[in-house]
């Protein structure tokens, strides 16, 4: 059955002029429909056009942009050629826009309810009454806790996950034709995805309405879309139905997008190809019952408390990844390591020597074996100094290099991180995101460290982009020994590519050890939760998921720093009340210095595992022996 | 589309990804282009610069001579015509004197404001990347003369020190350093924060590595256009202190003081304060125009920090 066309993009062509006035071509003749009650989404890398294209939906470009050919028709209609005051109506009226961020658009001085019936109201679609009726129909639509009043708070008074949601209210309140939704879970944490995706979902099929789903995650993708259409240079690549692109793409690029999409964690992913010369079982960086915090020391407890009691060690030639949701205190480790945060108790020990907390009474050849690598590469290098330069110092500094000495191990730097030797004379402005990344990784490694310590560095970079530093990284330790403390919020990341695994809530180790080990039961109920949020690029699975035990009860609430007990209690569906809120969980070993820090043993854990299969599988798996979760 | 060129393109799409062109190749270098505006007031600045430098050659009288008998003569009056803007209150030719006075007003108010400068980067940046106790000593101490009329301390400064030109130089110049100060210092906090400093401090760079490589490059800019702007508020200063007398001294002319000294000609028709508020009008738009033009180019953004 055939539905109804609601929206109809014809060959639109938008173009940019050059410095010199010469046309630029962004999108190159780009057509799709949309059909009522469907989402389409547009898939791509950042400069693909993505949301150039969606934009025009709202007859909008961004400034600098014109368009130069074709038809957006919204029942029949072009909305390019209509006048601006019928632009008006449509905008915010017909189509809704969401914005990738939700903290960036509300105003953080009106309360939500005024914001979310704004548009509605403005239109004249609704009147201020039916509008307030609405948003809190929406609010109970989008499982928002305590529905009926959260409009009368003001943006800050709720959660990420829960702005996101808002915002989605905000868009439907006038009942638009069409939902325009720019990455909207892009920025969030696996668990807070889930939430989001999984209000999404549910209130675009209650509600009927059409959306247009702007993202480069495949397997976010996977789990929203009925139709889905490829983009690369502004050009359509591949379109089909959601099960055609997901299960039996015909492109090369789109194949190229589906390898990106790391599979799901488990454990045999870790490799440990580190050259024999560089192996050696010694600890090179290790970090001693410390506790840290921000605010100063008061009493020799930190004001405001981040870490607490944290014992972290990386071996030599060894990656560490270190995993967790935002706010559980990843970045303040590594602050810590590389003394920029100096911890208020316990020791960080380099090859055996005790170090000082602050850098400043460091010793140079002490600050140049660890190295610290920025998460944004953008504001992590100069923009006025030349590559050359950005690279040149540490070896100038440390090494001492001058001259042609300093220029040849430039060039010998820039083609080990896979550049051209030419880079060196150009400014980062003139670089792509993965290319300044890969120069940020340059310089620290340009002061030969035995530890670098990487902070998100691949959060910010598209898939594909991001697979490929990972590769950089592995042979980068393959060749030179180095060590990595490997922070990231992507468990599958981490998975592909570190030896070991800390996983950190609210500032606690909570279960750490060689990866195959982490990545298989008995799990900390934590790491399942993690290693369950994981999209996976599998038509239905967020269904599948959201079945599941620790799910129900994990993705509710955020994170909370705590003073007492366990801090995962109030997530947890194991938790014990009156043991797991009251005293700190005790050290549960196991095998080649795996452990786990939770007050059940280490059998109700791997009971629990049994359960959730028999849940999702049904009886006739348990015959097996391994419990391992089932691998599509 | 038929299969073949469909196959092609995707072994196109295959080849840039794997090139290094999957990342953009680097942009032209931004060339540095002024609007038309700009581009005549930069000659009116140029042209006034010159002046400064031949004014006095190329004036047909000294800006002393009184050579005609009467005051307040009108345009190519006199005996030759060769007055060509008319004379002053004291017969002096006006033309001369605009000449002359180029170079004191231009002059004073450049040095004055390079003073400026210097006091006010040094002290802005230090206070920025110190923070602390020096950062609360200078800030307190700048807010203090921040908070004084300008025209009053100088009024004061001059009515007790008396007025000579480097005096005039110190004083504006000290008036001016505090809000370059002002400026300095927030370009410079904002910088201090920036993750490549923090990559600077990690590896152990001394502070006047960080000063000199990190911090400079990046406020350099942004600094480059106050300049502008703050040269017009000094010539204004200047003016409006010889308008009061406190200024340049006669007989040497000065268009502030030409301004005032001519100011009762007006009610007999005479041009000749006119002529001296032009120039400044001239001076300080066509700067302010630059300035303008320049901003817009770094997106505005700047002449938002300016204000």
């Amino acid at each position: 059955m055939e539905k109804e066309k609601l929206f109809e993009i014809k060959d639109l062509r938008i173009s940019a002029n050059d410095d010199d006035g010469n046309e630029v071509k962004i999108v190159k003749g780009v057509s799709f429909d949309i059909h009522k009650g469907e989402v389409v989404a547009l898939i791509g890398e950042s400069g693909s056009g993505k949301t150039t294209i969606s934009l025009a939906t709202l007859a909008y470009t961004k400034p600098g942009l014109y368009f130069s050919g074709g038809e957006c028709c919204l029942f029949g209609k072009d909305v390019l050629s209509m006048n601006p005051l019928g632009q008006r109506d449509l905008r915010g009226g017909n189509v809704a826009y969401l914005a990738q961020s939700a903290a960036a658009t509300f105003n953080p001085a009106i309360t939500i309810n005024e914001q979310v019936t704004e548009a509605a109201v403005l239109h004249g679609r609704l009147t201020q009454e039916q509008a307030n009726e609405r948003a809190t129909e929406l609010y109970h639509a989008l499982e928002l806790p305590d529905a009926d009043r959260i409009g009368y708070r003001y943006p800050h008074q709720v959660s990420g996950g829960q702005l996101q949601r808002l915002m989605a209210a905000m868009a439907l309140c006038g009942k638009p034709d069409l939902m325009v939704l720019d990455e909207p879970t892009t920025a969030l944490d696996v668990t807070t995805q889930i939430e989001v995706l999984k209000a999404f979902k549910k209130v675009i099929r209650e509600q009927n309405s059409a959306a247009i789903y702007v993202t480069h995650d495949l397997a976010v993708v996977a789990q929203v879309a009925d139709h889905i259409v490829v983009l690369y240079g502004g050009e359509i690549m591949e379109q089909g139905s959601a099960d055609q692109i997901i299960n039996r793409p015909t492109h090369a690029y789109t194949k190229r997008l589906m390898d990106a999409v790391r599979p799901k964690p488990t454990a045999g992913m870790g490799i440990s190809s580190v050259g024999e010369e560089h192996h050696r079982d010694v600890d090179n960086l290790q970090v001693k019952d410390m506790t840290a915090g921000y605010g100063g020391i008061v009493n020799g407890e930190p004001k405001i408390p981040i870490l607490k009691d944290i014992n972290v060690s990386v071996k030599n030639g060894h990656v560490v990844g270190v995993i967790g949701e935002s706010g559980c205190g990843k970045s303040t480790l590594a602050r810590v390591m590389a003394g920029m945060l100096p911890p208020a108790r316990g020791d960080i020990i380099l090859d055996g020597k005790k170090l000082e907390g602050d850098l400043r009474d460091r010793k140079l050849e002490e600050l140049q074996k660890v190295q610290f690598v920025f998460q944004m590469a953008d504001t992590a290098l100069n923009p006025k100094q030349l590559i050359g330069n950005i690279i040149g110092r540490p070896l100038e500094f440390y090494h001492g290099l001058t001259g042609k000495e300093k220029h040849a191990k430039v060039s010998e730097i820039l083609q080990l991180v896979e550049l051209p030797p030419e880079f060196a004379n150009r400014y980062p402005m003139e670089l792509s995101g993965g290319q300044k990344q890969r120069i940020n990784m340059a310089r620290s490694l340009a002061a030969n460290p035995e530890v670098m310590l990487c902070d998100e560095v691949t959060s910010a970079l598209d898939s594909i982009v991001g697979a490929n530093v990972i590769k950089l990284l592995t042979s980068l330790r393959d060749k030179t020994g180095v060590s990595f403390v490997f922070i990231s919020h992507d468990l599958s990341t981490v998975a592909s590519f570190a030896d070991e695994i800390v996983v950190l809530y609210a500032g606690r180790v909570v279960e750490q050890g060689p990866t195959d080990e982490v990545l298989e039961p008995p799990f900390h109920p934590y790491t399942r939760l993690l290693i369950s949020s994981v999209p996976e690029m599998r038509i239905g699975w967020l269904e599948d998921t959201m079945q599941k035990r620790e799910m129900a009860v994990g993705i509710a609430r955020g994170v909370e720093i705590t003073a007492r007990g366990c801090p995962f209690y109030n997530r947890c569906p194991l938790a014990i009340e009156g043991t797991c809120d009251l005293k700190t969980a005790p050290v549960r070993e196991l095998k080649d210095g795996h452990e786990i820090h939770c007050h059940r043993s280490i059998e109700e854990l791997q009971e629990t595992e049994r359960e959730t299969q028999m849940i999702l599988h049904g009886y006739e798996k348990l015959g097996e022996d391994d419990p391992q979760v089932h691998v599509p | 589309m038929t299969e073949e060129t469909v196959s092609k393109k995707e072994e196109e799409v295959l080849a840039e990804l794997d090139s290094f062109a999957e990342l953009p190749d680097a942009p032209p270098k931004r060339k540095f282009r002024l609007s038309w505006v700009g581009y005549c007031a930069t000659a009116v600045v140029i042209f006034w610069l010159i002046i400064c430098l031949i004014g006095p050659s190329i004036a047909p009288f000294h800006e002393m001579d009184m050579e005609g008998d009467d005051s307040f003569l009108d345009a190519y009056s006199g005996e030759y015509g060769t007055f060509y803007l008319g004379t002053d209150y004291l017969g002096r030719d006006t033309f001369s004197r605009v000449l002359f006075g180029a170079r004191n007003t231009i002059g004073i108010s450049l040095a004055a404001t390079l003073l400026a400068y210097l006091m006010g980067i040094t002290l802005g940046i230090l206070a920025a990347v110190k923070g602390g106790w020096i950062d609360m000593g200078i800030s307190r101490i700048n807010d203090a003369i921040l908070a004084l009329p300008t025209i009053m301390l100088g009024l004061i400064v001059i009515a007790a020190l008396g007025s000579s030109i480097p005096i005039l130089i110190g004083t504006a110049a000290v008036i001016y350093a505090t809000s370059v100060f002002r400026i300095a210092r927030a370009l410079g906090q904002d910088i201090m924060v920036q993750d490549f400093v923090e990559a600077a401090q990690t590896r152990g760079e001394g502070i006047w590595w960080i000063i000199r490589a990190e911090v400079l490059p990046n406020a350099a800019m942004p600094l480059a256009t106050d300049f502008g702007l703050r040269l017009v508020f000094v010539v204004l200063f200047i003016s409006s202190l010889s308008f009061l007398g406190l200024g340049v001294q006669p007989p040497a002319s000065d268009w502030g003081s030409m301004v005032r000294e001519n100011l009762q000609g007006l009610t007999y028709g005479s041009w000749a304060s006119i002529w001296p508020a032009l120039a400044i009008a001239t001076f300080t738009i066509s700067i302010n125009l630059i300035v303008d033009d320049i901003s817009a180019k770094s997106g505005g953004s700047l002449a938002k920090k300016m204000v």
